[in-house]
């Protein structure tokens, strides 16, 4: 018979007690590893959705996140095709590589001069195909297949606009928008011709195949915008846009300003028939764990087969700093309960140790008589509170685990922020191993340390005075 | 070698402002394998010597030898251990530890001093069935009679083969038949284990079976008698 043996069993002598205790601690850890489960999966959620919209990385100009984005020909990547052949034959980069893909973003104006109505916009240029198979990247298990990019299949001179273009430039009719309100009939613009040098401007960007490309798809005519942007030499240049679909992106800034097109368009638009140029090559790993390993290596290579080309690397977190500010912000949340649910336990096994020094003070002169230091006695305590911590921390995780269980498989569902389509309520607490060691860690210490007090006040009594105790 | 010499010895006790002398100048000598009683009246200060010859308290002055050591100089861990190894006690009120059965609550002074278990489960035996009470070594406190209790309390002090046994008014919790067999039984160990058996009683039953008898009053020693060996 050991410290922890009869610390185990002065637990279990006053059983109302320790059930009490232990139910607080087990609502503690149940409360705290649910709501860090709920946060993981938002979190969670969150980079799966930058991941697949632009990769772990981004290779840019090494200027271009500082002044490139309002002059997309100075701060571009001229010899793209090289670069992104380089990466992808690495040997270090290419077994961590899914997808390897170019993308250009630049600035413009959406014209529909119909309707006599136009709006800055922002534009991306992508390689549909690619930006599709980055949608399958799905690292956290997410339920849903992954979404198909509406531009999949589309005639050349397609785009995809955000709900709010649709809306200020008139589209939402044609495009059949729904809950997009229209002005007052009064307040319409009366639509006048296209100025005669933007519409020759389109008539030259218009390339005779796509007429044939949008005969193809057999539907009929989609609505045309106008976007307007400057070239590689400050001239203006226009595109004509037949627009496939407006969709929401869940932010109202997005929806008013998004235009998704096919990247060889978007490059005709910038570099006309100068050398097309890229602003940004994305890289998407296989797990978001290797982008230390990736940024490695690129760091490498930029200083050998890729030191003329004026690169940088920059990772989603950086590129998106909303997800850096939530994911603080979520752990300062979770931190603050974790600190409240602490605080609860400490005084809830601090009050069950005072009570059990007290209840057996006399057994401590017993002890102490008999021959145990005072440590001893510290000890058995400390032990006590230990067990309770350990127990309570078991009963914890193993309770959220049962709960995240019935909640995950209860089907409900939740619409989370920058999403227009609700998804599936899911609360990660199996294999998050590092939370859940971490919650259980810190519930058997702040009980070990509650614990403390009690047991120094006991080791401190006076044999006699423990004695006479009555 | 006298188990335990006691010279000129001083204890007071605060009482709200007021200091109150328990002992007085007490200076005794215990003769070795005796049985001596501490006699008196409530108050006499029975208690109080008993404690400090059991080193769970400390003199105002005075020095208190045992086993040859003034114990006085001790530090607290040093006498926690001295009183492990060299002194038994049984409390009027047993004392025993509610969650270990009577088995465990002999071995425990053993479990402290780290005797090997095979010499434990030897010891233990030998001290239970000593106090009549092999058939209940499983037993928890909560099962046994006071006086099956005594008598594990019993058991417990000759655990470690203490040169000193200190009871404090063993029998006060007792009814008279049984507090006669449990005087008996102490004496009986007291001659088989060959201990140096202090107790503190006022009880005639008691006295009868002393050795020695120390009579206090007062907090000072009033007459010492000793019977011839």
């Amino acid at each position: 018979m050991n410290t922890l043996s009869l610390a185990l069993r002065n637990l279990l002598r006053n059983r109302r007690r320790s059930v009490a205790t232990l139910s607080a601690m087990m609502l503690g850890g149940i409360s705290v590893l649910l709501f860090g489960g709920y946060v993981q999966n938002i979190i969670d959620g969150l980079q799966t959705g930058y991941v697949r919209a632009g990769g772990h990385l981004q290779l840019q100009h090494r200027d271009y996140l500082l002044y490139g984005s309002g002059d997309p020909t100075a701060y571009g990547i001229a010899d793209y095709g090289r670069v992104i052949a380089i990466i992808e034959h690495d040997p270090v980069l290419a077994p961590l590589l899914t997808v390897v893909t170019p993308t250009l973003e630049f600035g413009g104006i959406a014209g529909n001069f119909a309707a006599g109505v136009s709006r800055t916009v922002f534009a991306s240029g992508v390689v549909i195909a690619d930006q599709n198979r980055m949608q399958e990247w799905n690292d956290y298990g997410f339920l849903g297949s992954p979404e198909t990019l509406a531009l999949t299949g589309t005639a050349p001179d397609a785009a995809v606009i955000g709900t709010g273009v649709a809306r200020i430039l008139r589209l939402c009719g044609p495009l059949h928008v729904a809950d997009c309100p229209q002005p007052a009939a009064a307040a319409v613009a009366e639509g006048r011709p296209m100025p005669q040098d933007v519409a020759l401007l389109a008539a030259v960007d218009t390339a005779p195949e796509d007429s044939a490309a949008r005969a193809d798809t057999g539907a009929g005519p989609p609505p045309h915008l106008e976007l307007l942007a400057a070239t590689t030499g400050g001239a203006p240049n226009v595109a004509r846009l037949s627009v496939v679909k407006a969709e929401s992106l869940g932010v109202k800034e997005a929806d008013d300003a998004f235009i998704g097109l096919h990247l060889p368009e978007a490059q005709r638009l910038i570099y006309g028939r100068a050398r097309p140029q890229v602003t940004a090559i994305a890289l998407q790993l296989h797990h978001t764990s290797q982008i230390p390993l990736a940024r490695q290596r690129l760091a490498e290579l930029f200083k050998t087969s890729l030191r003329d080309d004026p690169l940088a690397a920059h990772d989603f977190g950086t590129l998106n700093p909303y997800y850096g500010q939530t994911v603080g912000m979520f752990d300062a949340i979770f931190g603050f309960i974790a600190v409240l649910i602490g605080a609860i336990v400490l005084f809830t096994v601090g009050n069950t140790m005072n009570a059990a020094v007290v209840e057996r003070t006399v057994e401590i002169g017993t002890l102490r008589a008999i021959g145990l230091r005072r440590a001893g006695i510290r000890r058995l305590f400390v032990c006590e509170g230990l067990l309770l911590g350990l127990c309570g921390s078991l009963l914890g995780v193993g309770g959220a685990l049962l709960l995240a269980a019935l909640v995950n498989h209860s089907g409900l569902t939740w619409t989370p922020p920058g999403r227009i389509t609700p998804v599936h309520l899911n609360v990660r607490v199996w294999g998050e191993l590092s939370m859940l060691g971490g919650t259980a860690a810190g519930l058997t210490a702040v009980a070990v340390c509650s614990a403390w007090w009690p047991a120094r006040r006991a080791a401190k009594l006076e044999v006699v005075e423990a004695l006479r105790h009555v | 070698m006298d188990p335990l010499i006691i010279r000129h010895v001083d204890k007071t006790y605060p009482l709200g402002k007021f200091p109150v002398p328990a002992l007085r100048d007490i200076t005794v000598t215990i003769r070795p394998n005796c049985f001596t009683v501490l006699s008196g009246a409530s108050g006499s200060g029975k208690t109080t010597l008993l404690n400090l010859i059991g080193c769970i308290d400390r003199p105002d002055a005075g020095e208190i030898e045992v086993a040859g050591r003034a114990v006085a100089a001790l530090s607290d861990d040093a006498l926690a251990d001295f009183r492990l190894r060299h002194i038994g006690f049984i409390f009027q009120n047993f004392n025993l530890l509610p969650v270990l059965d009577a088995y465990e609550n002999v071995e425990y002074p053993l479990v402290l001093t780290r005797t090997p278990a095979a010499q434990r489960r030897r010891r233990v035996g030998e001290l239970l069935d000593a106090v009549g009470l092999s058939q209940h070594a499983r037993h928890r406190p909560g099962q046994l009679s006071g006086g099956q209790r005594q008598r594990v309390a019993i058991a417990r002090a000759l655990a470690t083969g203490p040169l000193l046994v200190l009871a404090d008014e063993p029998t006060a919790n007792l009814d008279s038949g049984t507090g006669a067999a449990i005087i008996e039984l102490i004496r009986a160990v007291q001659q088989t284990f060959a201990a140096t058996v202090v107790f503190s009683s006022h009880d005639p039953q008691v006295l009868a079976q002393a050795d020695d008898a120390i009579v206090l009053k007062d907090g000072r020693i009033l007459s010492v008698a000793r019977r011839a060996s």
